[in-house]
């Protein structure tokens, strides 16, 4: 799992790159939870363009992050996924705490014009 | 067609990626939609990581079983491990269940495994084992 990380104003953007398991939340963990307290993240933006893979533990990994901005009025929001992705993130009920959009281009909309 | 296979591994997390890899190059021959096939990857993946997180709470030096059957386009799925058991198996199958809250876990793992697979069965014994049974019937194309 690779991911590139922008941080604009008050936003973090992640790109992911891989598969979103167990086997690759430790890093991607070790590498973002820090950056969003630092930097006082309120949105994330998850990019799953190139993530062809995602499991339950993808979806804890982006419910721990929701639970981080949560208190400064945050929002998650997440685009790109693919349909397997799709079933998975409707599976576990995210929906209610996160925006889907089609690609970045419509999530940096959103954003601005909050 | 008949065939099987059966394995045992680490418990440690990078080995979730080899379980999914196997049982793909186990089903190579078959002629499954890619749909099934990441249905199946899926089951797999949520069933290793419950046995190394929970079962064995990441103690490599433990193993974890996986064996997988084929007969009549019907694939049989078990994963075994001799950790610490599930004391009531009906709560920890609820949606949103987690021992481990504090640690983003999304308590979704039996709850995938029940959606995406034909047949679900999960036994065990406190402090002994967990044996996660399942069942996914498809159609070669």
């Amino acid at each position: 799992m690779n991911v590139q990380m922008t941080i604009r104003g008050g936003t973090l953007v992640m790109r992911l790159k891989g598969d979103l398991d167990q086997a690759s939340i430790e890093s991607l963990k070790r590498k973002s939870v820090d950056i969003i307290d630092k930097y006082y993240i309120r949105n994330i933006v998850f990019n799953f363009e190139e993530v062809s893979f995602m499991d339950s533990s993808g979806i804890g990994y982006i419910i721990g992050r929701y639970t981080q901005v949560k208190n400064r009025r945050g929002r998650i929001i997440v685009c790109s996924m693919n349909s397997l992705i799709e079933r998975i993130f409707n599976l576990s009920g995210l929906k209610r705490i996160c925006s889907v959009v089609e690609n970045e281009e419509q999530a940096t909309k959103i954003l601005e014009a909050a | 067609m008949k065939n099987e296979m059966h394995v045992s591994f680490s418990a440690q997390n990078s080995n979730v990626i080899f379980a999914r890899t196997i049982a793909l190059g186990f089903l190579v021959n078959l002629k499954i939609s890619v749909n099934v096939l990441n249905e199946i990857k899926t089951v797999i993946s949520e069933a290793v990581t419950n046995a190394i997180v929970h079962g064995y709470k990441n103690d490599a030096t433990k193993l974890v079983e996986m064996d997988m059957y084929i007969d009549s386009e019907e694939l049989t799925i078990v994963v075994k491990d001799y950790g610490v058991g599930i004391e009531d198996v009906e709560v920890a199958k609820q949606p949103m269940y987690s021992t481990k809250e504090s640690e983003d876990r999304a308590g979704l793992g039996f709850t995938i495994m029940e959606v995406f697979t034909d047949e679900l069965v999960v036994e065990s014994k406190l402090n002994e084992y967990t044996i996660v049974t399942m069942k996914k019937r498809y159609h070669e194309e």
